[in-house]
């Protein structure tokens, strides 16, 4: 086995033992990350970093003081802003932006020891279920269809951190998740993925997309390894107003593999018409899982669930409308040329024009006509009082003793990149319908791959937590993925 | 509700996108197909419902009104596109 291949745990537990040291750790994910450009899932390569990181992670190895995550190789999202590296959210419109700050989170990793191998593709401004609205082109799921060549997507808009973690070219990679774009790409490549209670981890220096919804979170090899992430990653941070001043628990202790008597919550408003017969089968089998590790099963309602996606996408691109005002070729990023007698008018409608991909526009003007007079109570209004609807569903069925909630992750495996370009965006949306409610109440959801349909691609389950309980939600998934046994690897075709 | 070709022009506008006109049909059906979508939030009963406004129930911290940064002029102006004399620099705005 190359040392790429590890989990956090086993290199951690390698590097605290002087079987394994940073520096050929971190040449052996280097190795593998410019062996993998075919996949293009890292879009800037940062290998001096990564190097001058891990020789002073083994020298706080070598003088005894080596945290969980001291020499372990990192992907980065490129939504994070990382002092004098490229950050620039896979949008042409940051193009050159090189941040003079480093976001909360990459502190946090860096203080903790992390070494950064480099930014990691996504959609554009996160805004994508299949890593398609991206600047530097499409990022590649390492499994594909059998013997079929065709190129899959790794979902999105994590698309990046997901096929680079599955297909070994770091340890484990952050991401985000505003509507499902952590939990659906790790579900696409078989890997974890946790987006964790809104506030738990801060959102500074994290480039903005949806800020009542966005949230970063680990995605790895592992249940193990995204409760050390997580841990890492989370904390109080006074620059983010909405941080929480909560402890963080060491998550990795909380994985006891007890479940017994714990009661798993069964949403029915989750079976969807049309739903494939292997994502009902693959739900039915998580639940005998956890039931044989003596959970008790629980139909549960949650009716407004329908109404997610809809009130998701009035609230996302309101948000989102607001937060990109600020790309306006001023302060960063690109400018476009302008003609002889352009004013400053000009300046901002070309420079927008020019450096938005479709999507992003798209979701700009949505939220600037949700916005506008005459429509606010109609659309945004609404939306948000359907958002707490959504979220009353889940506040019930926690009160009626619920512990965790289990549904399927997304409702199909990973589709070819390319197949989804004549569908309605409306159609894409549909990704995350499983997804989408949990960053709305605001709760801990995580992805855990299960098995593969007949395909040969992966599939994953959701588990969603209470608030603030990501220790718990984490050992429900620590369960699961010890029942499910899922070892399965991609082939290497890169 | 569907948007007609002068609500996107208008849309555009307000959003500062400059869109071809001949670009402005197809973008009106794009918006109305997810308009459309939205739509289904007409069938729920929020009577008496509060509109969400944070996720957590909890108050948007305070902090004292104090100075805690500055004389960073050079990392402000390092990635602006066009900067002059510690200034980021426009088009003429005013005649």
């Amino acid at each position: 086995m190359s040392a790429n291949e590890l989990t956090i745990a086993a290199a951690r537990d390698a590097l605290r033992k002087g079987e394994l040291t940073a520096v050929d750790l971190t040449m052996a994910c280097l190795t593998a990350m410019d062996a993998g450009d075919g996949l293009n899932a890292f879009v800037h390569k940062t290998p001096e970093i990564a190097l001058d990181q891990a020789r002073a992670a083994d020298a706080r190895i070598k003088a005894g003081d080596a945290p969980s995550l001291c020499g372990i190789p990192l992907g980065i999202k490129d939504l994070f802003c990382t002092k004098g590296v490229p950050s620039q959210a896979a949008s042409n419109i940051l193009k050159g932006f090189r941040p003079e700050y480093e976001s909360t989170v990459t502190t946090k990793l860096f203080a903790a020891g992390g070494v950064m191998l480099g930014k990691l593709n996504m959609d554009e401004f996160a805004m994508g279920s299949s890593n398609e609205t991206s600047c530097y082109g499409n990022a590649v799921n390492p499994w594909r269809r059998g013997n079929e060549e065709t190129k899959l997507t790794p979902g999105g808009s994590s698309g990046g951190s997901a096929s680079a973690v599955a297909a070994d070219l770091c340890l484990a990679a952050t991401g985000t998740d505003t509507g499902g774009s952590i939990r659906q790409p790790a579900a696409f490549v078989g890997i974890t993925g946790i987006k964790p209670t809104y506030g738990r981890v801060s959102r500074w220096g994290i480039v903005a997309f949806a800020s009542s919804l966005d949230q970063a979170g680990p995605m790895t090899k592992s249940v193990r390894d995204a409760a050390i992430l997580l841990e890492a990653m989370a904390g109080h941070d006074p620059k983010d107003s909405t941080s929480a001043e909560i402890p963080v628990p060491d998550f990795e202790a909380m994985l006891t593999g007890d479940i017994r008597g714990k009661k798993i919550g069964i949403p029915r408003e989750y079976r969807m018409d049309g739903m494939p017969d292997e994502i009902e089968k693959l739900w039915a089998d998580g639940q005998a899982m956890l039931k044989d590790a003596g959970a008790e099963i629980v139909d549960i309602s949650l009716p407004h669930t329908k109404y997610a996606l809809p009130a998701y996408y009035v609230i996302a691109p309101a948000e989102a409308s607001s937060n990109l005002a600020r790309y306006d070729g001023v302060r960063y990023g690109h400018r476009a040329k302008l003609a002889q007698g352009d004013g400053i008018t000009e300046m901002y409608e070309k420079t927008r024009a020019e450096g938005f991909g479709k999507e992003v526009q798209r979701r700009v003007m949505i939220g600037t006509y949700v916005l506008s007079a005459g429509f606010y109570d109609a659309y945004y209004n609404r939306a948000r009082k359907v958002r707490a609807l959504i979220k009353r569903d889940f506040e019930q069925a926690f009160a009626a003793g619920i512990d965790a909630i289990l549904t399927p992750a997304t409702p199909s495996s990973a589709f070819g990149l390319g197949e989804m370009a004549n569908a309605d965006p409306v159609e894409m949306y549909l990704n995350d319908v499983f997804t989408v409610t949990v960053n709305l109440a605001g709760l801990p959801g995580v992805a855990v791959p299960i098995g593969l349909d007949r395909k040969g691609l992966p599939l994953g389950l959701q588990l969603i937590g209470r608030p603030w309980e990501e220790g718990d939600l984490l050992n429900h998934a620590y369960v699961l993925e010890k029942a499910a046994g899922f070892v399965a690897k991609p082939e290497k075709w890169w | 509700m569907s948007i007609d070709i002068d609500t996107a022009r208008k849309v555009a506008k307000l959003a500062r996108i400059r869109v071809e006109e001949a670009d402005l049909p197809a973008l009106a059906g794009e918006l109305s197909g997810i308009l459309t979508f939205m739509e289904q939030l007409n069938e729920v009963d929020v009577t008496g419902v509060e509109p969400m406004t944070s996720v957590t129930p909890m108050r948007l911290k305070r902090r004292a009104d104090v100075v805690t940064d500055g004389n960073i002029q050079a990392q402000i102006l390092a990635n602006a596109p066009d900067a002059r004399e510690g200034f980021f620099a426009v088009p003429k705005v005013v005649e």
